[in-house]
């Protein structure tokens, strides 16, 4: 099926909770309300002729300037070969969103990791931990404002450049 | 510790235990930790802990240039650097609408090819070592020297090789090179079946794997299994064949898939023969594509400031521990907006805790090895 005619269905199915579909880009996206995600997410899967039944990729991305964080599914159907992606814009001050975990089980690692490195919060999720970084970290690090702690543990994390050393 | 339920008929004590498996486990190949609670030498639970290996390449890449970040991307796997400097490449190019030379394509599938056999050879060879089959691994070992003196001669590196640029190859494969490489395959292919002979065949090996650690193909869909363990679960899903890039199209293959002649279809031994015979495709693979290798530049011209149009690109290609996918968005500086590193080994690692219930101790090294996770491939 045609990216378009993915969200034509959509559309159709859920009226006002999808928009701002682009369909002259490498990979067709639209836009998700995050309320609905769940419901969204679920008859992607579920429905015969768009099948999705892999959720190929997840992650997130800050956008500062727009004062959002934007969570991006990749999805991708074996069955019918087709894939398109959903974006779903959160807050930036408090960026939650229902887990997937229960329609992709695979969601749990991905959402794991974007707790970690972006903050958002996966309500529902079943085992909401840092996953790369300590349990003990402060801050979020792929968040574009991102300033490292400047010791952690006891051990400086900034390291003069090479050059000084050499100099001196 | 928790007295189980059965110690009051028999009255004997069992109480589970909670072992640490690694960081520091020779089966865990690089770093990475299980948290064991067993009871007796059956697992009850196997929580993974990961991280240990994270260097952040994703934040990296948005703070260097789009040609300097090819030689990070070689970290993110280190037993298939190859595939990683080619997937980044096709995005950037994706985005920019950069042309790559035909003579560069073939060069870029050799290698990569080249590199699949070197990665399958450490997988297949350490998975015998660490169930306590050592000579093969030697054997396996060995022809992997002779691919990394290859590799050396096609770019100068043995590891990481930061040979595919954007809009084609560093450095063109020399005719001498080719032969070199021909003659390597023609002493290889036979290689494989005495490999067959020495490991696959062998009853205790076959014991070992046959029934250990099944996927089911519903399983293997939720977690977005990918590549040979995806194929072992009996699903005939290749990027090469499926999702087409390179000149793959152009080359013929076949795409071995689990069938569970020997255990259950998914079981350990069937990821294993997957790899095995992937081998043997890798090889016709290379051969086809030193025969079709044309004439002209390895390389397009490609600016030194290099600033694609504003927009983003999902890519994905066909890595030995499957697809591999790179999220690059861009937003016209000469500098990367955000780069997204999906790989194979970090879905496959999720799935371990599922599969480790009820399964022995000495299983969980069968298991991590059947799925060749690759610790820094987890963490990037």
């Amino acid at each position: 099926m045609e990216p378009s005619e993915i969200f034509a269905r959509l559309e159709k199915q859920f009226a006002a909770k999808v928009s701002d579909f682009k369909g002259d880009v490498q990979e067709p996206y639209f836009s998700v309300d995050a309320e609905a995600i769940l419901e969204i997410c679920r008859f992607l899967r579920d429905d015969a002729e768009l099948k999705f039944e892999v959720l190929s990729d997840q992650t997130a991305v800050d956008w500062p300037k727009e004062e959002k964080i934007q969570v991006v599914y990749h999805l991708y159907s074996y069955a019918h070969r087709h894939q398109i992606v959903l974006k779903v814009d959160l807050p930036r001050d408090n960026p939650t969103i229902a887990t997937a975990e229960g329609i992709w089980k695979v969601a749990n690692w991905f959402e794991r990791e974007i707790f970690d490195l972006f903050g958002v919060i996966f309500e529902g999720h079943s085992d909401l931990r840092r996953i790369m970084l300590p349990e003990d970290w402060v801050g979020y690090p792929l968040r574009k404002d991102y300033v490292e702690q400047e010791e952690y543990d006891g051990i400086s994390t900034q390291r003069a450049p090479l050059v000084d050393k050499l100099m001196r | 510790m928790n007295e189980t339920a059965q110690d009051q008929d028999t009255g004997f004590h069992t109480e589970d235990m909670t072992i640490s498996v690694g960081p520091q486990h020779p089966s865990t190949h690089g770093v990475l930790r299980f948290v064991v609670k067993t009871d007796g030498e059956v697992i009850s639970e196997a929580i993974p802990d990961v991280g240990y290996l994270h260097r952040s390449i994703e934040k990296i890449g948005e703070k260097v240039t789009w040609h300097g970040y090819v030689p990070y991307t070689d970290r993110a796997d280190y037993l298939a650097a190859m595939f990683a400097n080619q997937v980044f490449c096709m995005a950037a190019e994706k985005l920019a609408g950069t042309p790559v030379t035909r003579r560069g394509e073939f060069c870029r599938v050799i290698a990569c090819e080249l590199n699949r056999l070197a990665s399958h050879l450490i997988s297949v060879g350490t998975f015998g070592q660490d169930i306590g089959a050592m000579t093969p691994f030697v054997h396996a070992l060995r022809e992997r020297e002779t691919i990394n003196n290859l590799m050396e001669e096609i770019c100068g590196a043995r590891l990481t090789y930061n040979y595919i640029r954007i809009g084609g190859v560093g450095y063109d494969i020399l005719p001498e090179t080719c032969t070199r490489i021909s003659e390597f395959l023609d002493h290889f292919e036979p290689i494989v079946d005495e490999f067959n002979r020495l490991l696959t065949g062998n009853k205790i090996f076959i014991e070992r794997l046959a029934g250990i650690a099944v996927v089911s193909k519903e399983d293997a869909l939720q977690y977005n299994l990918v590549g040979p363990n995806l194929r072992g679960a009996g699903i005939k899903w290749d990027i090469r064949r499926d999702i087409p890039y390179s000149v793959y199209p152009e080359l013929e293959f076949e795409i071995p898939v689990g069938t569970g002649h020997i255990g259950a279809l998914g079981d350990s031994f069937d990821r294993y023969w997957v790899r095995i015979r992937e081998l043997q495709e890798s090889c016709k693979i290379v051969r086809q594509c030193l025969k079709m290798l044309p004439k002209g530049p390895a390389i397009s011209k490609v600016a030194r400031k290099f600033k694609p149009a504003a927009g983003e690109c999902y890519v994905r290609v066909e890595a030995p521990r499957g697809d591999m996918g790179f999220y690059v968005i861009s937003d016209g500086s000469e500098y990367p907006y955000r780069v997204r590193i999906r790989t194979g080994s970090y879905t496959a690692m999720s799935i371990i805790d599922k599969l480790s219930k009820g399964i022995m101790l000495a299983d969980l090294i069968v298991l991590i090895g059947s799925l060749d996770v690759d610790a820094p491939e987890i963490d990037r």
